[in-house]
């Protein structure tokens, strides 16, 4: 007979419980045995975004929390959805390079490079030697750039507001830096197929030298203020750990992969543009204050690779010569039928095009892999058990622009 | 020591002593100088009943909290805007001096927004008792030896109890908001104030071991010797670390940065506050900077002396007495040992990052707690056996 039936038959009881029934906890009578109550506690499921501080823009991660435990994260994505690929498929190929400037907002000219680079290797045009300096210099600088805005946003959600303003005050440099080549502050169409759009003005690589001098001791500033810093350290060690074979099974790219310790870099594995002929490191995560992996990781090799491109920056400014900036190409590009892909280094990751022609004016398929979309989609596995506030951290982490995953 | 000794007894003599104060005709600073600057005799139970209005909360709230509130608010922005590279404000008022009260202003005609499914009682009440506690706690500080509204036998204590009320306020309106973050930020602020109390309160007690009184006048008048440096923190070993450990327990039980978890914005929006909006929300502002003052005030009186400053307080004194200008001078010591302490949190808060919760449990529980009552029992130690040595003691 279950306890329930027992309880429901039982005869009405004269004396109130309680009353004169005294006895030890545990203490059996006859007739009685110990039930165990399966007695759970119900996770609280959290709606973090889309309007959250700390999703990045307009993210939405359904949490599933016991307490200030996670133990389930799903991402749900599309807010930002505009049909960037489809758009690719309806307009003709230089009218299509505005909208590139806008899935990566924070890295414009490496995703101008990367769709110019895959309509060119479809068309088969050769880039002036001149073009292609231009087009590293540029694809470092917005590399720095975005690295900045990483950097800073992640102190935002690690709860250090200063590292941000620090990042912004350097990153307007560069900004005017873009503004007096190309009139815009954020989405440049700089870097144009066959070339780039106009040859930088006078003074502009001395002045690319002076801001190269300053941030390299602001950078040893970074350092001080946040890396090192023992609460931020303790915050971002071992917490949302990322194994070498996870992320590569996971597609994942960039920071979010050498953070783990893979030395693979599609600069120096896949080299385009001017980088076989420039010196550089490919910075890896080491586990220098926790496990290979870990969120500091990841961060730290954004830092790294801020140096790195100051370096290449250098290298860049001493050997780029006078020529022509522009290949000879039509006005209307019209490409012979193929289909080509080319994947670049974005600060994120590797963003890839596959462009395929059927000889119109218009692609007839324009497929983009985003870097932030991969990386993104490792989050589910690298929530659970965490803490609530390792979850911000986490995804601050991965560094993901909306504008890229949603496209 | 006898306090300590004989707890029981003090805490008897301490309510039959505020019993008398209520009772007695001259109450408080309000009706000494309505009694001073009136032209005719004012008879005593209408100055009693005088001074209890103009010195209750209300008076205390116009006159020194929501300036003091106001100016920290201004001066928060400015300190941040210097440490991030920028301006802060500066366009209402010289250097933008008056921007608290547009923004007063503004939070003032706001909606007054009660979300859908709150528990609308406790919603419209956490912060008016948030609000309360932070008045309250200003009703026990001397600010000179002359200018203070209440001089309770067992001020600390007192302050330690009232703002814990806010506590209350904060875990109404969390609970209240029907929202899952400002539950968050509600357990947070309630574990944090649990886990903070202790090593606080242990902190406090070594200057009151070391002072033998509970009162913060007394601790302050006891700290003018020296001409002006017999500072608890220059008179036993143990008052240092003992200041370290306050303030840093001090900075989680006003929810400052690194251990604003309750309202920490990127991780639960806005905590408890999440779904307050114009006055209702500028209370809970008001609040944490009232707070801020109080520890500090705290701090000042118990650690660095209260209002005395080498070489400066006694040659006042010496020229002119202990009378008005001295506690002028005083409280103007006092409040810029008081806002010096302000300032470093602020410090900290544009500095550093914030810590996880269990962090914050960790140091609480594992490091601080422990620190303090080690704390205690060396400056316990040290004013039995080692202060007779040198002839003093009591």
């Amino acid at each position: 007979m279950s306890d329930e039936a027992r309880a429901a038959t039982a005869p009405p009881r004269a004396v109130p419980p309680g009353a004169g029934d005294e006895r030890w906890i545990g203490e059996l009578r006859p007739g009685e045995r110990e039930v165990l109550l399966d007695v759970k506690t119900q996770d609280m499921e959290v709606n973090m975004g889309p309007q959250h501080p700390s999703t990045h823009g307009v993210l939405r991660v359904l949490l599933r929390a016991d307490g200030e435990i996670v133990t389930g994260a799903q991402p749900h994505l599309g807010y930002l959805h505009r049909c960037a690929e489809k758009i690719g498929e309806s307009v003709e190929f230089l009218q299509y390079l505005p909208y590139t400037d806008r899935y990566d907002y924070l890295a414009a000219m490496n995703n101008n490079l990367g769709y110019s680079m895959a309509v060119e290797h479809v068309m088969g045009v050769e880039i002036p030697e001149r073009a292609q300096w231009i087009r590293t210099i540029f694809a470092e600088l917005n590399r720095i750039g975005s690295h900045l805005i990483s950097f800073g946003t992640y102190g935002l959600d690690i709860g250090a507001f200063t590292p941000f303003f620090y990042a912004f005050r350097e990153r307007e440099w560069i900004m005017a830096l873009f503004e007096k080549v190309c009139g815009a502050r954020l989405t440049y169409s700089y870097i144009r197929i066959g070339g780039v759009f106009n040859d930088l003005p006078e003074g502009w690589l001395e002045e690319l030298g002076r801001f190269l001098d300053v941030f390299e001791t602001k950078w040893a500033e970074y350092n001080d203020l946040l890396s090192y810093n023992h609460i931020f350290v303790e915050r971002t060690k071992n917490v949302g750990i990322l194994p070498p074979e996870k992320a590569i099974a996971w597609g994942c790219t960039g920071p979010m992969l050498r953070g783990s310790g893979v030395r693979w870099d599609l600069r120096k594995d896949l080299p385009y543009a001017m980088y076989p002929r420039l010196e550089f490191d490919v910075c890896v995560g080491q586990g220098r204050m926790g496990t290979v992996g870990d969120c500091w990781d990841r961060y730290f090799v954004r830092l790294l690779e801020m140096k790195e491109s100051v370096r290449i920056l250098r290298q860049c400014l001493r050997q780029i010569g006078p020529g022509p900036v522009m290949a000879d190409i039509p006005k209307t590009i019209r490409i012979p039928a193929g289909a080509g892909y080319v994947g670049v280094e974005n600060p994120r990751g590797e963003l890839g095009h596959y462009i395929v022609s059927d000889g119109g004016k218009i692609a007839r398929r324009c497929r983009v892999r985003g870097p932030s979309f991969c990386n993104l989609s490792i989050l589910p596995e690298l929530m659970p058990g965490t803490m609530l506030a390792d979850a911000v951290a986490i995804i601050g982490s991965v560094d993901i622009v909306v504008g890229e995953t949603d496209r | 020591m006898r306090m300590l000794l004989d707890p029981l007894r003090s805490a008897a003599e301490a309510a039959a002593g505020a019993a008398a104060g209520a009772a007695a005709p001259q109450g408080n600073f309000v009706t000494d100088l309505l009694a001073k600057i009136s032209p005719v005799e004012i008879p005593w139970p209408l100055l009693v009943l005088l001074g209890a209005l103009l010195g209750s909360g209300f008076f205390l709230l116009l006159l020194f909290i929501t300036p003091y509130a106001m100016l920290a608010i201004w001066a928060e922005r400015k300190v941040a805007g210097h440490i991030q590279c920028r301006i802060g404000p500066n366009r209402v008022g010289p250097f933008g001096l008056l921007q608290s009260i547009a923004d007063g202003l503004k939070l003032l005609v706001k909606e007054d927004t009660i979300p859908a499914g709150a528990d609308k009682l406790l919603f419209v009440l956490a912060p008016a008792l948030v609000l309360a506690s932070a008045i309250a706690m200003f009703a026990a500080i001397p600010f000179a030896p002359a200018l203070y509204f209440t001089d309770l036998n067992l001020g600390v204590f007192f302050i330690l109890a009232v703002s814990s009320l806010a506590t209350i306020g904060v875990l109404m309106a969390g609970w209240s908001s029907n929202n899952k973050w400002s539950l968050y930020g509600a357990m947070r602020e309630a574990a944090a104030v649990i886990s903070y109390e202790v090593p606080l309160g242990l902190a406090l007690l070594v200057p009151v071991v070391v002072s033998g009184t509970f009162s913060l006048r007394g601790a302050a008048l006891a700290q003018e010797g020296w001409g002006g440096a017999a500072w608890y923190l220059f008179r036993d070993p143990f008052v240092l670390p003992a200041f370290l450990l306050f303030y840093t327990a001090a900075l989680a039980e006003t929810k400052r940065a690194p251990f604003d978890l309750p309202e920490a914005e990127s991780e639960l929006v806005a905590g408890f506050h999440t779904e307050y909006s114009g006055m209702r929300f500028s209370f809970f502002f008001l609040e944490e900077y009232a707070a801020m003052f109080v520890v500090s005030a705290i701090g000042a009186l118990y650690f660095l002396g209260g209002w005395s400053f080498p070489g400066l307080t006694p040659l006042v004194e010496h020229l002119f007495g202990r009378g008005w200008i001295f506690n002028a001078v005083a409280v103007g010591v006092f409040s810029a040992k008081a806002l010096f302490l302000v300032f470093v949190m602020m410090w900290l808060r544009w500095t550093l990052p914030r810590i996880r919760i269990d962090q914050v449990m960790t140091l609480g529980y594992k490091y601080l707690t422990p620190l303090a009552l080690g704390c205690l029992l060396g400056a316990a130690g040290w004013e039995l056996y080692v202060v007779p040595l040198f002839g003093g003691g009591r």
